[in-house]
């Protein structure tokens, strides 16, 4: 009670001071510990653009060389200036519509296919040894083919990335229809449900975790499909402006790609999670 | 018994018998009254829910024939079937687990909130009708179960051991909510239990069956089914003696 009192009215009489140093001195007895737990987080980010900066401004050479390695500051001002500018966000809007547009692909045809293949066994016999020739094929050793097969090279990266998302939503999928618990079947036809039925109300919203947890690695593959494939063979995207960046000895650019990528990756990241947090409310983990 | 026959169906088993791969898992012949309510004992893994499964049309049938008023058994959905475990769907609450029965059986959606909402209140559960599953207890999600399973109208209820994983305070709680139920729509009863006073005191008759591959051993008719205070009455004593030394005769065979 008191320490949040005193810390409420200390904090407009010191605006200067950072906050850690003001809750370590207003609350002496349990929040030193408390706050520096908050804080943690940030240490080893500010201890890695520390070492960053220390290796890039004495441009040390010791058998690997940060001569050429931009520092924190020049990727900051690159950063900065690419914000304001247009072509950037075409690069961007061109790389989220060809994951999106790969991923939507992938996701229905996955979740389609896995279902289909762990309900029958008809379908299992006929798509399960092509799955499994397919999966180990790395997406990215699927360019030259791309090239040869499709008209445009935009075209060539939506397949290759559909290629890399679809298997891990695909097995998930097969393991979900798996794990169902078979009361919830048994149940469902004891009360007169058709198999159209039992597949609507009570497979597919079984499959709903394994399935979004199958999502966010096929997301995760995505990009890295995406990427590469720019850089070998884009002709816009995120990928292919780092590459150029690179070929122009714009370093700076290179890393301000690299963490426009992590950003983008991360979004979409975040918001698959969130959609099936919100699908997925009834788990017991999760809140209300 | 006279106003049983207006919702409880009859139940034949004319020598049914039901396998698994490794062998017969039932065989057994067994006529139950329109109405009626019968509560089958046997020793553990003697085939009690698989006969049960088979009725409820989850299970073949490898000879014999078994039949719900006169029809082959599987024709229609008669049977429905509250299991001992937790059969809700998780994601959908109380009150959605029960339109989802109703939805089953053709109700339309603007009838089924309100029947929904009825029937939760007739296993006590109101207040409860927006909660998910889990955030139920288990005596409280097998009251759905039951008001779920209701809403299918079925004319034989089979249950399950529905109450084997409750407490005795509640299991006693909901053998006297079952028993309201049961007057009100008098459906057919098939209940399957280990506990020889729950069988004494909902049955009409209680039937004793053998280890696997499950047959009748006995029939006990309860003289006066579901008295008040039949546990005090000397003949309550003597026919739990009886099926207990059955089970236990049958239990110490090799
Ligand atoms: N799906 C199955 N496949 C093969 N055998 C099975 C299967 N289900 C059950 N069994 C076997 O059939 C026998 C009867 O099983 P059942 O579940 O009907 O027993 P139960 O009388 O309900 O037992 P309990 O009182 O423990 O519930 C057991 O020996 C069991 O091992
Ligand atoms: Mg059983």
């Amino acid at each position: 009670m008191t320490t949040t009192q005193e810390r409420l009215s200390a904090e407009p009489a010191s605006p200067a001071a950072p906050p850690a140093a003001e809750a370590t001195a207003t609350r002496p007895r349990r929040s030193p510990l408390h706050a520096v737990r908050r804080l943690l987080p940030a240490v080893p980010i500010l201890a890695a653009l520390a070492v960053w900066q220390l290796l890039t401004s004495y441009d040390v050479v010791a058998w690997v060389r940060f001569d050429k390695i931009p520092g924190p500051g020049e990727v900051g001002a690159a950063m900065t200036a690419q914000l304001e500018s247009a072509v950037f966000y075409q690069h961007v809007v061109s790389s989220l519509g060809r994951i999106l547009s790969g991923f939507a692909l992938a996701g229905l045809a996955g979740v389609l296919t896995g279902i289909a293949v762990g309900r029958s066994k008809i379908a299992a016999a006929l798509v399960r040894p092509l799955i499994e020739v397919a999966r180990p094929i790395p997406a990215i050793a699927l360019v030259p083919i791309a090239i040869l097969l499709f008209p445009t090279s935009e075209q060539g990266i939506v397949f290759i990335t559909f290629f890399a998302a679809f298997f891990p939503v695909t097995v998930a999928t097969i393991h979900a229809m798996k794990a169902l618990p078979p009361v919830w079947t048994d149940a469902a036809r004891t009360l007169g449900a058709s198999r159209f039925q039992i597949l609507l109300h009570v497979v597919v919203p079984g499959a709903m975790p394994s399935i979004f947890s199958g999502l966010s690695v096929s997301m995760g593959v995505a990009w890295i499909c995406v990427i590469s494939a720019e850089m070998i063979s884009g002709q816009f995207g995120v990928g292919y402006w780092t590459w150029m960046s690179y070929s122009l000895l714009d370093y700076a650019g290179v890393v301000t790609g690299m963490l426009t990528i992590g950003v983008l990756g991360f979004t979409t990241s975040w918001a698959i999670e969130r959609v099936g947090r919100r699908v997925n409310r009834w788990l017991p983990g999760e809140g209300a | 018994m006279s106003t049983a026959t207006e919702t409880g169906a009859k139940v034949e088993l004319r020598e049914v018998r039901i396998d698994y791969a490794d062998g017969p898992a039932a065989d057994l012949d067994l006529t139950v009254a329109p109405g009626e309510v019968v509560m089958l004992l046997g020793p553990s893994g003697c085939g009690k829910s698989t006969i049960l499964r088979a009725l409820a049309g989850l299970q073949p049938i490898a000879a014999g024939a078994a039949s719900v008023d006169g029809e082959p058994h599987d024709q229609s959905h008669k049977c429905a079937m509250v299991f001992q475990e937790d059969a809700l769907l998780p994601w959908r609450t109380a009150r959605r687990n029960v339109e989802f029965a109703l939805a089953m059986r053709g109700v339309p959606r603007p009838q089924r909130r309100a029947l929904a909402v009825d029937l939760l209140g007739q296993v006590g559960l109101t207040d409860f009708a927006e909660h998910l599953p889990r955030r139920l207890s288990g005596g409280m999600r097998q009251r759905v179960q039951l008001a779920r399973t209701l809403a299918a109208r079925p004319r034989v209820l089979l249950m399950d051991e529905p109450f084997g994983a409750l407490d005795a305070q509640t299991r006693l709680e909901m053998q006297r909510l079952l028993v309201s139920v049961w007057r009100r729509h008098r459906t057919t009863i098939m209940f399957v239990t280990h506990d020889v006073d729950e069988a004494l005191l909902l049955a009409d008759r209680v039937v004793v069956l053998s280890p696997r591959p499950a047959r009748v051993v006995r029939v006990v008719d309860v003289d006066c089914p579901r008295e008040p205070d039949a546990q005090l009455e000397p003949t309550f004593a003597r026919q739990r003696q009886e099926i207990l030394a059955l089970l236990g005769h049958d239990l110490t065979k090799p």
